[in-house]
């Protein structure tokens, strides 16, 4: 089984990289708001920048478009360097978490103003704005003005507008910010049919992590300026590379401990508190020395709870503290007999459970020595 | 117990929004009313220097003033030496202010407070003393031609003062914060985020700046335009300190039938049609504007 020492930024597969970006940084004062960025994303790729508030998401974006310009690093789009190119001249265009749409014109006018900047001919300019619109099923809007327009549907004149040039890359901020829950799930899924459709490299930030994982097929995880972990979403789910993306990604139980020994692809931890044993498995060629501090990863539904022992090599002793029924799942909080909170999202199957866990209960906990991950980070 | 009783305050808004309606009839309507009245009746010696309109129960009106206004080309003349005067001072007010707000405007914060001080810091001087400054500065043997002929680029005085040039320097002069403060309001409030938007497009910033900015500062633009424009019409001391006897103003018409012809209803009659020449199209485009803004809604 993998681990997380995989590096840090892997390349996006075989097609060729239509942006790449060089130790980029960007400062602001004592701020580093970017900072020393390294990132590959290929062509027709839906990437996400995922990260919580404040962690430069947004101005790495801005970089990309031009907006800001990298204090140190080079940004290359489709293999030339751009660092320096101002935000009109690159083949980039950008959905505005405002929009930005322009109130005193027209849907149509709005989702023609780059193809005018351009120079297209009017009849060619008129065929590209109705195909675009019709593509974001706006074509009845056309003559409208933005403030006439509900939310949803300004947000896709901003799509029809970012589309309209074909730009090599589309840039989203947080398009979907403003929108409601249901809106929001219904676009999303228009946005991956779009994006599918037209073959555009899509680069979205958000910092909603279900967001990342439901559209982009690689996600970046960034933490104070810095990309942490790049993969698809399973990878970063399944094998995290440091507490943080694993604490980032859905939620985690993370137990410190000690390695204690190896063999045959299962390393074998001692748990700091308990001073339990557990085994988990690692791919072959991965080892650690005995003695190394190291946290061990189970994510809630890889764990499973029981009143009798499950007799097998991971097994921990607890009592329920609280019972969160979620319908579907139910989460229980299990404090172990070694002091550690964790959690154990188990499927409310009746028929197999028999009676459920009642708080206050003492329970055995079980995993497989493959679900879980070393972090040594 | 405290709740707030609806009709009082329905009541109290209405109230608020009554006062400048109350403002309008006392110090326009009323006034306009009363010279109206006089433009109606004939001059005659004595106080007041106007016959009544009533006389003997028999309403005394008549319309002679406004037919002797057509008669004389004087009027017109003036009517329209105004106008132009007015529209060029106005156009390089707009010239001058636009880059001026739109630079505060996009200054950084904490300049554009003393920025905006200092445009309006002129209004702490009587204006009339302002207008006579420009006199001292324009004269033939005022600071500029002194200066002028000191650093040896003229030979002999350039006469300025008493020219047109002076009159549209004065108006430019005394009006351009006019001009700049309705301007920085709209510029200031405009998104930049659009312009971000427009650049990203394809837009280099000239063209951004013509089909962005400039079009959603119209309003900004209109406003500074008509509050330079409407006072620089009717405008006296500057023509009359500044101007030749030849820069025939509309204003200084108008000062001469009261004050030097004692022709009240004749200069009342001018007053109006002035009003109605120029405020009336002014009123009317507005209320287009407003209704064309109210349909687009
Ligand atoms: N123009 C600026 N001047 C100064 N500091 C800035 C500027 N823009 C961003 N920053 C700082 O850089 C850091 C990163 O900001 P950024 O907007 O990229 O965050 P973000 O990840 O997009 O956050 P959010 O999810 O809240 O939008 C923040 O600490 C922010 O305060
Ligand atoms: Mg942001």
């Amino acid at each position: 089984m993998a681990n997380g020492t995989s590096p840090a930024n892997s390349a996006p597969g075989a097609r060729p990289p239509v942006l790449s970006i060089e130790r980029a940084s960007r400062r602001f004062g004592d701020v580093v708001a970017v900072d020393r960025v390294d990132l590959a994303i290929g062509q027709g790729e839906f990437f996400a920048l995922l990260g919580e508030s404040g962690c430069g998401k947004t101005t790495l974006l801005r970089m990309i478009a031009g907006f800001e310009l990298p204090d140190e690093g080079r940004i290359l789009i489709d293999g030339q360097d751009m660092s320096r190119t101002p935000p009109y001249d690159r083949p980039v265009n950008m959905v505005f978490q405002s929009y930005a749409l322009f109130p005193h014109m027209t849907v149509a006018h709005n989702v023609g103003y780059g193809l005018r900047q351009e120079g297209m001919a009017r009849s060619e300019r008129d065929d590209r704005v109705a195909e675009v619109l019709s593509l974001v099923e706006l074509s009845a809007l056309a003559k409208r003005k933005p403030h006439q327009l509900s939310g949803g549907q300004r947000q896709r004149v901003a799509l029809a507008r970012g589309l309209a040039k074909r730009p090599k890359i589309l840039l989203l901020d947080e398009p979907l910010g403003a929108l409601d829950r249901k809106l929001r799930e219904r676009t999303q899924f228009e946005l991956m049919a779009l994006q599918a459709r037209t073959g555009t490299t899509f680069i979205l930030v958000t910092h909603d992590q279900e967001e990342a994982m439901t559209m982009s097929n690689r996600i970046a995880v960034m933490r104070a300026g810095r990309i942490h972990q790049i993969g698809p979403p399973r990878q970063l789910y399944e094998y995290p590379n440091s507490r943080f993306v694993a604490d980032f990604i859905g939620s985690a139980n993370l137990l410190m401990g000690e390695v204690v020994g190896m063999e045959a692809g299962v390393v074998r931890v001692r748990l700091q508190s308990g001073g339990q044993t557990v085994a988990i498995e690692v791919e072959a060629g991965v080892s650690f020395p005995t003695g190394q501090s190291v946290t061990v990863m189970v994510r809630p539904e890889k764990m499973e709870a029981g009143r009798q022992a499950f007799g097998g090599p991971n097994e921990l002793t607890g009592e329920v503290v609280d019972i969160a029924y979620l319908g579907d799942l139910s989460i229980y909080h299990v404090a172990t007999a070694g002091g550690i909170k964790v959690q154990v999202a188990m499927a409310n199957r009746q028929h197999r459970q028999g009676k459920p866990l009642e708080r206050g209960e003492g329970v055995h906990l079980a995993w497989h020595p493959s679900d879980a991950v070393i972090l040594t980070e | 117990m405290s709740r707030d009783n609806p009709h009082a305050s329905h009541a109290g808004r209405r109230l608020v929004a009554g006062v400048p309606y109350l403002w309008l009839l006392v110090f326009f309507l009323a006034p306009f009313a009363i010279v109206f009245g006089i433009s109606l009746s004939k001059a005659r010696f004595g106080v007041p220097p106007y016959e009544p309109l009533l006389q003997n129960g028999e309403v005394m009106a008549q319309w002679g003033n406004y037919a002797f206004l057509l008669e004389d080309p004087l009027y017109l003349t003036a009517l329209l030496n105004s106008i132009q005067i007015a529209t060029t001072s106005a156009t390089i007010c707009l010239l001058i202010g636009y880059p001026m707000a739109l630079g505060i405007a996009r200054a950084p914060d904490r300049w554009r407070s003393p920025l905006l001080l200092a445009v309006i810091l002129p209004f702490w001087t009587s204006f009339l003393i302002r207008v006579y400054a420009w006199m001292g500065l324009l004269k033939n043997e005022g600071l500029i031609n002194s200066l002028l002929l000191a650093l040896g680029i003229i030979d002999e005085p350039v006469q300025m003062l008493q020219t047109g040039f002076a009159v549209h320097l004065g108006i430019v002069y005394s009006y351009l914060p006019f001009m700049v403060l309705p301007l920085y309001a709209t510029l200031e409030r405009m998104d930049l985020s659009l312009l971000e938007a427009a650049s990203d497009l394809g837009a280099r910033p000239w063209r951004a700046f013509l089909t962005i900015t400039l079009p959603l500062s119209l309003p900004g633009v209109v406003a500074g335009f008509l509050l330079v424009f409407i006072p620089a019409v009717g405008e006296f001391v500057i023509p009359e300190l500044l101007g030749s006897s030849r820069t025939i103003m509309i204003g200084k018409v108008l000062w001469t039938e009261f004050f030097n012809n004692r022709d009240w209803p004749l200069a009342s009659a001018l007053a109006v049609a002035m009003l109605l020449l120029i405020v009336a199209p002014l009123a009317w485009l507005e209320s287009m504007r407003v209704r064309r803004r109210g349909a687009a809604r």
